[in-house]
């Protein structure tokens, strides 16, 4: 009885001082849920989510201050995909959020820029090259069309355009066609 | 006679319709003056080439168009002599029916070569890297129909066990290859010979299809008078499609491709005959691959008939040369009738692809019913996939599900869709899905690129704040530091020293300044008064 006790006593301490060494020794850095809803979110870091970027949003579901379908880029299926990482029920995207956002390009007319640096400093993705009094333009691979260059620009020269399709990045469309009920009896089908 | 293995599945069709075509002796197209061919850049797959040429330049036929600059990638060359007279998008044969770069090219009717032959290679005394480099130059693509580089295909690391030639031509109407292996039967075995050298291979097996009898006679008699005892020409029985490159290796050689593997996971690789030929045409001639036989054909179509024609001509060029159609506004498609690919017009010009065109009355649409769940769409699949799963999850965007039921495997053979009593376009939805897979793995990759950089900006922004921040405090510090201690440097001093001597000086000269104005007020003052 007594041995026992002692056994599964000491066993208990030394676990216990293990287990707290380990808690110690390889505590993980940062949040690893904020980092896994982060690698779902399109990082286009256009702040329609109303926080400053991606990261600070996929930080701010998983400690449940925001919703899943705050963003307008991803759509239903990256609200999905965080639903199902996270386990809860898909909510339902706001109106201005379409569910299948076209991806957009900025395009500056180069005609109208005046070289002021403004859209520059405002691309989180350092997609815009260009220097100040002189032309600038987008690289249009890198931009995630997140339209942040819109609103500093003080000649509107930019616009979004849907990115434009070639035959080497056209994707075969969702077949649609109308259904139709088997018929009845082949006689039937001829009549009509 | 050889083994050979008979596939789980597939089609033994009624109706092969290959002897509308195979009646005449194929007849070459020649580019009249003033005639435009529209060279589109791209024709096969992998990377865009890079243009080499400018509006307004001649050009002899063969000089090089666009060169390739990635690996995966492939040239285009000039088919005929002329001028380049625009350098624009035009429609091209993709299912896309988008219009692609496509160099104008204005025949002058003289097809000459001028001196663009590259000098040709005797291919046993030749480096291997050297024969690929020359299938590189040429623009060699797999006339098959996948239109993948020969060169790095045929840029092995180790020694293939067997080679196979493609004659199969498994798909209904289309007898190009069966018509070329009986005009080009030697320059077939000539590039088979050359491929094994290349591959270092001692094995070349030829797998034709038993409903081309003329071809096998022709093949073995040629090969009979080449006495090389390491090619082989096998007969294989007529089902659809055993043409598959996937498919005709397991019937040749008992081995099956794995899953998402190629060929050469198997132990063989797979040529097909016309780009064997294509081969033989780039070593020993120095020609690149400009031409290539097609066949016209169709229930719509005067005269049916093979053609060698070069790369660039429209499809209405051949129809003409066919007699033309027989109905009104007939349905124009590329490929056999297992595959076709609907053209939109017949302006879009012949590329390395077309193997075939069928000009046909156009179908009445058939009813698409919902599935019935009946299973003929799983016998019939020559990759022994389940179709009918993937169509339901295809249909919902469970493309993860999808992808669980190996859609990458599906080969798009079209034989689910053709069996399926319910007429639904099983194939689209593959085609759907795999697109959509793809598209979302590239997404994930930009979004991971966009991730990175809008990291590093960050990291870059806060970095300038805080070097900023250090050259702020480190100046406020040295300020202080100096007015602490109140040392002067004798730079300083001497500065200070020159101030205050300038501050004399002025004093100096302000002080004279108001003893003589004072002095000649007095006088003044002093004259005035004796006036008065």
């Amino acid at each position: 009885m007594i041995s026992a006790i002692i056994i599964i006593g000491t066993l208990a301490a030394i676990l216990g001082l293990l287990l707290g060494f380990a808690a110690i020794q390889f505590k993980v850095e940062g949040d690893p849920l904020a980092e896994k809803i982060d690698k779902l979110l399109p990082q286009t870091q256009c702040g329609q989510c109303t926080f400053p970027g991606c990261r600070p949003y996929a930080e701010a579901i998983a400690k449940g201050e925001a919703n899943i379908n705050q963003c307008p880029p991803g759509g239903e299926d990256t609200m999905k995909a965080i639903a199902e990482l996270l386990g809860v029920e898909p909510q339902p995207l706001g109106e201005e959020h379409a569910a299948n956002p076209i991806p957009l390009v900025a395009i500056i007319d180069e005609s109208t820029c005046i070289g002021c640096t403004l859209c520059i400093k405002a691309c989180p993705v350092d997609a815009i090259v260009g220097a100040s009094k002189l032309m600038h333009t987008v690289i249009e691979s890198e931009c995630t069309g997140c339209k942040l260059c819109l609103p500093p620009c003080p000649v509107d020269c930019i616009t979004m355009e849907p990115q434009s399709v070639e035959p080497s990045t056209w994707k075969w469309p969702y077949p649609v066609y109308e259904l139709h009920p088997a018929p009845a009896n082949p006689t039937q089908e001829q009549a009509a | 006679m050889k083994k050979i293995w008979s596939l789980p599945a597939g089609l033994k069709l009624t109706d092969y319709r290959k002897t509308m075509s195979t009646g005449q002796s194929t007849q070459a197209i020649i580019p009249q003056v003033g005639e435009r061919l529209l060279i589109p850049l791209v024709q096969h797959s992998g990377d865009k080439p890079h243009l080499e040429v400018t509006v307004g330049q001649y050009v002899n036929k063969g000089q090089v168009l666009a060169k390739p600059q990635s690996r995966i990638s492939a040239g285009v060359h000039a088919s005929t002599s002329g001028t380049i007279i625009a350098i624009e998008p035009h429609l091209i044969a993709h299912s896309s029916g988008l219009p692609d770069l496509c160099v104008v090219l204005e025949a002058d009717g003289l097809d000459n070569w001028g001196s663009t032959r590259l000098p040709a290679l005797d291919y046993q005394h030749t480096e291997i890297s050297t024969l690929v480099q020359r299938v590189r130059d040429c623009g060699v693509v797999g006339l098959g129909g996948a239109v993948f580089p020969t060169d790095v295909k045929l840029n092995v690391r180790q020694p293939v066990p067997t080679l196979i030639l493609n004659g199969a031509e498994c798909e209904p109407y289309i007898t190009c290859d069966d018509r070329l292996m009986r005009e080009q039967a030697e320059e077939i075995i000539a590039g088979a010979q050359i491929i094994l050298h290349m591959v270092q291979s001692n094995s070349c097996l030829i797998g034709i299809e038993d409903n081309k009898p003329e071809a096998i006679t022709v093949m073995q008699q040629t090969l009979t008078a080449t006495n090389d005892p390491r090619i082989e020409i096998v007969t294989i029985p007529t089902i659809y499609p055993s043409g598959g490159k996937k498919q005709i290796t397991y019937i040749l050689t008992g081995k099956e491709v794995p899953s998402s593997g190629r060929s050469s996971d198997a132990g063989a690789m797979c040529v097909n005959v016309g780009t064997a030929r294509a081969v033989y045409r780039a070593v020993n001639l120095g020609e690149p691959l400009i031409n290539r036989y097609v066949t016209v054909s169709g229930e719509a179509i005067k005269q049916a008939g093979n053609f060698e024609v070069p790369f660039g001509l429209p499809m209405q060029r051949l129809i003409d040369a066919a007699q033309g159609a027989t109905i009104p506004n007939p349905l124009l498609t590329m490929g056999g009738s297992m595959m076709p690919l609907p053209l939109a017009s017949t302006a879009i010009p012949v590329v390395k692809a077309t193997n075939c065109i069928l000009i046909r009355p156009q179908p009445t649409p058939e009813r698409v019913m919902p599935c019935i769940r009946c299973g003929r769409c799983a016998e019939v699949c020559p990759v022994s996939l389940l179709p009918q799963q993937m169509y339901w999850h295809a249909r919902a965007k469970e493309f993860d599900q999808v992808e669980k039921y190996h859609v990458f495997d599906c080969i798009e053979c079209g034989c689910c869709s053709y069996v399926c009593p319910s007429h639904i376009p099983l194939v689209d939805y593959y085609r759907f899905a795999k697109d959509e897979i793809n598209n979302q793995r590239d997404m994930r990759q930009k979004a991971e690129i966009a991730r990175e950089r809008h990291e590093f900006r960050q990291e870059r922004l806060d970095r300038a704040q805080r070097e900023k921040a250090e050259k702020l405090a480190k100046h406020k510090t040295a300020l202080k530091d100096k007015e602490a201690s109140g040392e002067s440097t004798p730079e300083q001093d001497a500065k200070k020293a020159a101030i205050q001597a300038a501050l004399e000086r002025a004093k100096a000269k302000k002080a004279q300044q108001a003893q003589t104005e004072t002095s000649t007020s007095d006088a003044n003052s002093a004259s005035t008064e004796g006036k008065a």
